[in-house]
């Protein structure tokens, strides 16, 4: 009795300041922690996509020098992905999962403490390097590519950096994946079996799997890039017996599941999202699950598609255009459901549902180009052009950040106890709506005219497309600021949130008072 | 199949461009899709992309309006009250089919013209292209090789604080100092190689791109049927310079291609001759010469500066250590190259003269004050 005591007493003590986040095993904790950097790292990202589009705003050179405009195309991408919406999806995860399936907490507290600190050194050691040397502004950082091709990376004088802060990211992604996956095998409500599980929880279950399988492949590949360039291997280094097309193929064996790790968890977001304010149930929910498990399952057998043009025997091209173009079909399933799931509803649209069905039109965009894309013949001219930057911008900007933003909207008042402003949140998306069109549309144009990606300066003819991206980029970067300024609003007051938040809201998380309690299901729910 | 611009779009552009306060001398000059492509094979492509492209508009419209109208209708203020069906296994397979039978649709035509491309059996002619950091070398079958680099004007044009305005300058960045040539109407194959990282060779109007790998020797074709220069650009990230190195192919009449060859063997010849004659120079011929490599065919300055100063990375000449350190290890590093680094070697790009004059001028230039290397030291080192 005494020790069950203590136990309780324990867990009710609650170090305050530093030491609160530093030491914290909550779930809730450590996902503010994870969304927190998230935002910090898109607004990094964003700055220096800023710096991207404002030199690309006319032809010539006008603000940095070629290197440095490598570096920012470089850790652009690799903050946006491993920095930004990686961890942002871990972050809501670690806020939900447990609400969702009736848990107390996440089943590995500990590790998941560990899995966030990690983190903030992973992203020092990658971008320290542009600080260190003589000449900020001559580019010290990495500038090849957040595909970090060899042999190009291997010529980075700085290149442990950049291999120790990948495998931090792994290690830290790994960690993470075990936690999740270990809490919805284990930790469910009793009653609530697989296939009752929400759409969300089932999304993350897989990728967690992803990113299991995907992660240990990326830390071989920047091994063998460290040993090649400090210990005298060869594995990419066609003098020395080895093969630089090795590297590709190795790189999108992790790099193709990786964008599906990227969006996955968006779809569960806006398959939670649709059916809560058109008031009315997911339309075909077993069909959902098995067209996320498809895509996941097809994404391990397509990535040389990113390979086309490295000179593949034409079978080898023949089944990589075959199996990629099949994940149309799942693909095209979820967009079908969410439609339906729409039709002949009720339909409100407050700003979390805006977010959703933006998510849908735009995503569906971005899923016709990569259809495109998948056509070898055609890719030949579209590759490693603008018009690819457009396809993936698509896809993750108003897929996965879209999905994000949805998601902290629909259950920030859940979190915080209080509603956010309707108003902003409504302005913040129809400026972000404007200006992704106005920044992303215009690259579907310069790609098809030829203008290859990664360029710091280009031919004239490309001028007036790249300035209209400029000044849509411009508007977008600037719109984040509006969500900023809604959440802390949001955290610091604002009308009363209820349990349920909204009218149609469905799942267990909305049975939980608002603000949600810090051990959220201390008794298990029962699921009928 | 008409590449004229779409009439309506283009205006709505042109107006959206005004209204943002940015229209530019060359707004009559931008593409809405592909180059206009110059073969069969491009044509094959360019109507397959537009296949998937209308099928895409077509399924869009479909779904975005079925979206739009339950957006528009479906609404609770709207009085509307929802349903509960939520399944459907007969919906979930024709939905599922469908996309299916469109694809086979379009992987039928996809299927053949890829063999076509991908078949570079029976050429009339080969080339070797060889990718470099950061410009082209090409070695036709009959011994003629030449580098190709971004045209010098250009080159200084593009530089931060030029103080150059680029959009008066004609084709900016598609202007090179030495053309490659092909004779019209000919299956020409190239073989696309690299000698340090990789570029892709990419012809837009040929709609024919291929890696330059190191280690490998791709092939591709093309033919072409109209007398005229076609440009293109590198398409994969080969590091600083990635967007400075420019394709440009001029296509020429089957006699003018014999003239331009047989000048161009001439010339070689006589090059290798002078080079080859192991003649003491002087060291003011072996600067003036190693100061037009070291600007030009070279491409030197591109990372050492046109001072010797370094450029952002890359190690400066002025004072260094090996420039003016012992002549058998300047000569090695700039023959031999750096592995792991940026650093080529040049001992495949230039001729000994070419070498003696530019290692004699990088040790002789910007303060260095060291020996004189001749073409005979370089011979012997290689």
């Amino acid at each position: 009795m005494s020790e069950t005591m203590t136990h309780d007493a324990h867990h009710d003590e609650h170090p305050t300041g530093i030491k609160r986040w530093l030491f914290t095993t909550n779930h809730k904790d450590i996902g503010t922690l994870y969304l927190w950097f998230s935002f910090t790292m898109f607004m990094l990202g964003g700055v220096m996509a800023l710096v991207i589009r404002a030199e690309l705003f006319q032809p010539g050179m006008q603000i940095v020098d070629p290197n440095f405009f490598n570096m920012m195309t470089t850790l652009h991408g690799l903050i946006m992905v491993f920095g930004a919406i990686m961890p942002a999806f871990v972050g809501l995860a670690n806020w939900q999962v447990p609400m969702m399936i009736g848990a107390p907490d996440m089943a590995l507290p500990r590790m998941n403490n560990w899995s966030f600190w990690i983190l903030p050194f992973a992203a020092t050691l990658l971008v320290a390097p542009m600080f260190i040397g003589g000449n900020f502004m001559s580019g010290q950082g990495p500038a090849f590519g957040w595909t970090f091709y060899e042999p190009l990376s291997g010529q980075y004088d700085k290149l442990a950096f950049f291999v120790f802060a990948v495998h931090l990211l792994g290690f830290s992604s790994i960690m993470g994946a075990i936690n999740i996956i270990a809490t919805i095998l284990n930790m469910r409500a009793p009653g609530m079996t697989l296939m009752k599980m929400p759409l969300f929880v089932w999304t993350w279950l897989i990728t967690a799997f992803l990113l299991i399988a995907v992660m240990p492949v990326l830390a071989g590949a920047v091994t063998m890039m460290l040993t090649d360039k400090y210990f005298g291997t060869s594995f990419f280094d066609a003098a020395g017996g080895g093969d630089p097309v090795l590297f590709q193929h190795i790189f999108w064996f992790f790099g193709h599941p990786e964008v599906y790790i990227m969006i996955l968890p968006a779809f569960g977001i806006i398959s939670e999202i649709i059916p809560t304010f058109a008031r009315k149930k997911l339309f075909g929910y077993a069909s959902m699950v098995y067209a996320i498990a498809s895509i996941a399952f097809l994404s391990f057998i397509v990535w040389a598609h990113h390979m086309f043009t490295v000179g593949m025997p034409v079978a080898g091209e023949l089944y990589f255009m075959y199996a990629t173009v099949m994940i149309a079909v799942p693909t095209a399933v979820k967009v079908f459901n969410w439609a339906t799931t729409m039709w002949r509803g009720s339909m409100t649209f407050e700003t979390p549902m805006l977010w959703a069905v933006g998510t849908v039109f735009l995503f569906t965009i971005g899923g016709f180009t990569g259809l495109m894309l998948g056509v070898a013949p055609a890719d030949f001219q579209y590759h490693d052009t603008y018009f690819v930057v457009a396809h993936f911008h698509y896809v993750l900007v108003s897929g996965a950040l879209f999905g994000i933003i949805a998601g902290v909207m629909y259950w920030l008042p859940k979190w915080t106890g209080n509603m956010y402003s309707e108003g902003l949140g409504k302005l913040h998306f129809w400026l972000t709506m404007i200006s992704m069109n106005l920044t992303f549309f215009p690259m579907h144009f310069t790609g098809l005219a030829g203008m290859p990606r990664r360029y710091a300066d280009y031919p004239l003819q490309f001028a007036d497309f790249n300035q209209i991206s400029t000044i849509g980029a411009f508007i977008f970067g600037f719109s984040q600021l509006i969500m900023l300024y809604l959440i802390i609003k949001c955290i610091k007051g604002g009308e009363k949130a209820t349990d349920r938040v909204w009218e149609g809201s469905h799942g267990l998380e909305w049975t939980l008072p608002s603000p949600a309690p810090y051990h959220s299901f201390e008794t298990a729910p029962e699921i009928k | 199949m008409s590449f004229k611009h779409n009439n309506i779009m283009t205006k709505g552009l042109v107006l959206l461009s005004l209204w943002l306060g940015v229209a530019g001398q060359s707004l009559a000059e931008y593409k809405l899709n592909f180059q206009e492509p110059v073969n069969a094979v491009g044509r094959e492509i360019y109507s397959l992309h537009m296949l998937v492209l209308w099928i895409c508009v077509v399924i869009g419209i479909g779904v975005f309006s079925m979206m739009i109208y339950s957006i528009i209708n479906h609404r609770k203020s709207k009085g509307a009250v929802s349903s509960d069906f939520h399944e459907s296994a007969k919906i979930e397979v024709v939905w599922t089919t469908i996309p299916f039978i469109i694809l086979i649709a379009v992987a039928i035509p996809a299927t053949s013209t890829l063999i076509k491309i991908e078949d570079t059996s029976n050429a009339d002619l080969t080339i070797k292209v060889t990718g470099l950091q950061w410009k082209w070398k090409y070695d036709y079958d009959n011994g003629v090789s030449y580098i190709s680099s971004l045209n010098a004007d250009h080159n200084k044009a593009r530089q931060k604080g030029s103080g150059v305005d680029v959009t008066k300058i004609e084709n900016y960045l598609l202007e090179v100092d030495n053309e490659l040539v092909v004779p019209i109407n000919k299956k020409i194959r190239f073989l696309v190689t690299s000698d340090d990282v990789i570029h892709s060779f990419w012809v837009p109007q040929f709609a024919m791109k291929k890696d330059a790998i190191p280690g490998y020797v791709n092939e591709t074709w093309t033919t072409v049927e109209k007398v005229g220069t076609y440009r293109g650009q590198c398409a994969e990230l080969c590091g600083k310079d990635h967007a400075f190195m420019p394709i440009i192919v001029r296509a020429v009449s089957e006699e003018d291609y014999k003239i331009w060859m047989a000048k161009q063997l001439a010339s070689a010849e006589a090059a290798a001759a002078e080079a080859s004659a192991d003649k003491v120079w002087s060291k003011d011929d072996l600067m003036a010469r190693g100061e037009e490599v070291y600007k030009g065919k070279g491409g030197c300055f591109g990372c050492h500066g046109a001072n010797g100063e370094g450029v952002a990375v890359f190690p400066k000449l002025a004072g260094s250590a090996i420039a003016v350190g012992p002549a058998a290890t300047h000569t090695d590093v700039v023959l031999h190259g750096v592995p792991g680094t940026a650093m080529a070697a040049y001992g495949s790009q230039l001729n000994d003269l070419e070498l003696a004059a530019v290692i004699t001028y990088e040790r002789n230039s910007w303060g260095n004050n060291a020996s004189v290397v001749q073409p005979a030291d370089v011979k012997a080192a290689r």
